[in-house]
């Protein structure tokens, strides 16, 4: 049950976040998560959004250059070492993580969300599974 | 000081008798490439041109022109003059193989060029009491062989260090007391920079004078490197289609350049229409070897934009000045002294699956030509994984560097970025100030 992200090519200098977020909330799309790599002279913005396809759509009019890449959205326990716990089976699974970054956490559920770009996402839901932690579902994200 | 000639009957013949001089040879030249020549004889004959119409320049006018897409059709056989048994040596030009330019001497050749090149060094006021070093490549490029043949002739010390090592060539021109360097005008000044760096001022340094040339270079750039060398600086100018550097030199009046009229004729012409401009006019420099055997070009297009100028020079040489070349009528950027062409960027990244959607910008930082190559990012190519994009630009570097020999930077940038003017996309933007 992994989430669709959608990552979009930036140039690394003054404005061109500005430009994606903008064009974003001039499209009514509302940001659920979001990190940034960077290189010397370019960038990716990663981002789970409200609206996936509305989101794409109103992207690519605004000719930037994206892609939807499966992530998994891992709903981790707020406490000491609760992240620690899932990293720990994932390596004895052999699961890499390549990237992470957090959602909004849930006050509510008393949980912070990761979300996780891994080698084999496959492993990485059967063990969560087997430790009984949480997949977040998109929609689930979406309204959060 | 009293003006210094390698061979002053020649260079200081009054224009009648330079002229006649000239006729004479290009009536054998033209006999010469008619006989030995067929790709050029055919030329001719589809101009309905035999050597009996050329009795001395004023014919030049009849005669086809030779462009470097010539020099590729019959490469590498097809413009030579001379059985490759009377040929010695070849030299090639920078560049692909496809651009690639490959001459023949022959002895008589070779000794012509550096009669060239040893006419520039003394007009440099080299003697043979002065230690040249000659800090241009040697191999293909014609820089170090030339000059060093020249150097020979003057009898001047000849130090071959070649380029590069930067430590070693200071060591040279301090403990061997070099008095006169040849290289490349950006590796002068990067040269002198370092020399600054080490504390040495322009008194410590034994030089006295340089010639430089292979690349464009400004004024302000000469006066740089005249104050951080404590040198006089000298242009010199040439192309390995014409035997190579020493085509046309400077002399004390650095005010154009003297070109070696008893071995080149030139002309100047429109690059459009291809007529021929009166004197003064600025246009292509065109070329043709009146006394070359091996490789004999006849109207060589240089593709270099420039004047020609008959004013007497105070230096007594009576041979016609040639101003530094403004620019090119073709797209050839010349960048840290390879010739460079937008074309071959463009196959590189064709190769590599990129669209041929690129931006070329060319800067001088710190004297040294640096080379961007801008790509636009395309849904195709665009993958979340940075380490699989930062790979595929490193082989674009790669594939840069093995077609043009120079290493360029390539960014990526954001689609619809470059630049576009009337629908056409500016390739090229040159922002060196030269």
């Amino acid at each position: 049950m992994s989430v669709k992200q959608i990552s979009v090519f930036l140039e690394n200098r003054p404005g061109t976040l500005y430009n994606l977020t903008k064009t974003l909330a001039d499209g009514g799309i509302d940001l659920r998560a979001m990190s940034v790599a960077e290189t010397k002279d370019f960038g990716i913005a990663r981002m789970i959004v409200d609206d996936l396809d509305k989101a794409a759509t109103v992207l690519k009019e605004a000719e930037f250059v994206n892609s939807l890449m499966p992530v998994i959205a891992v709903a981790v326990d707020d406490v000491k070492g609760g992240l620690a716990r899932v990293l720990d089976e994932f390596a004895k699974a052999d699961v890499n993580v390549e990237y992470m970054y957090s959602a909004l956490a849930s006050k509510a559920t008393g949980q912070a969300y990761m979300i996780m770009r891994v080698t084999d996402t496959e492993a990485a839901e059967k063990t969560l599974s087997d430790m009984n932690v949480r997949l977040v579902r998109q929609e689930e994200l979406a309204e959060m | 000081m009293a003006e210094h000639y390698y061979q002053p009957e020649i260079e200081t013949m009054p224009r009648e008798q330079m002229k006649e001089l000239q006729d004479e040879k290009l009536r054998v030249q033209v006999q010469h490439v008619w006989d030995n020549v067929p790709y050029y004889r055919k030329k001719m004959e589809e101009k309905g041109v035999s050597p009996e119409d050329i009795h001395g320049q004023e014919d030049l006018k009849k005669l086809p022109f030779l462009s470097k897409a010539d020099l590729r059709e019959a490469y590498p056989y097809g413009l030579m003059g001379k059985p490759l048994k009377d040929c010695v040596r070849i030299q090639s030009t920078s560049g692909t193989t496809g651009k690639r330019v490959v001459a023949f001497y022959t002895q008589h050749d070779l000794d012509l060029w550096e009669d060239c090149c040893a006419r520039a060094i003394c007009a440099a006021g080299g003697t043979d009491e002065d230690v040249c070093q000659v800090s241009y490549g040697y191999g293909l490029f014609t820089g170090g062989p030339g000059l060093n043949g020249g150097s020979h002739k003057v009898g001047s010390l000849t130090i071959p260090t070649s380029s590069g090592n930067t430590e070693r060539q200071i060591m040279f021109i301090q403990d061997l007391s070099a008095t006169i360097l040849c290289c490349t005008p950006s590796y002068a000044a990067y040269l002198g920079e370092t020399m600054a760096e080490m504390g040495l001022k322009p008194e410590d340094i034994p030089l006295k004078a340089g010639i430089f040339g292979a690349e464009a270079w400004s004024e302000e750039m000469r006066r740089d490197i005249e104050n951080t060398l404590g040198i006089k600086a000298y242009d010199i100018y040439g192309l390995t289609e014409l035997s190579g550097p020493g085509v046309a030199f400077e002399c004390s009046e650095q005010n154009g350049m003297h070109i070696n009229e008893d071995h080149f004729i030139a002309e100047i012409i429109d690059p459009e229409t291809e007529e021929v401009l009166p004197e003064g006019s600025e246009g292509e420099l065109v070329f043709t070897a009146i006394d070359k055997e091996a490789f004999p070009m006849m109207r060589y297009r240089t593709r270099d934009i420039c004047s020609l100028s008959r004013k007497p020079c105070s230096c007594g040489r009576t041979h016609v000045r040639m101003a530094k070349p403004k620019g090119r009528s073709d797209d050839m950027l010349i960048i840290r002294g390879v010739n460079v062409f937008p074309s071959q960027i463009e196959t590189v990244l064709l190769n590599n699956g990129y669209p041929a959607n690129y931006q070329i910008i060319v800067d001088r930082v710190r004297n040294t030509d640096t080379l961007d190559v801008q790509v636009e990012m395309t849904p195709e190519m665009f993958t979340d994984n940075i380490g699989e994009i930062e790979e595929r630009q490193k082989t674009l570097v790669e594939g840069l560097k093995s077609m043009l020999g120079l290493k360029a930077k390539v960014s990526l940038v954001a689609p619809k970025t470059i630049a576009r003017s009337e629908g056409k996309a500016v390739r090229v933007i040159d922002k060196r100030k030269i």
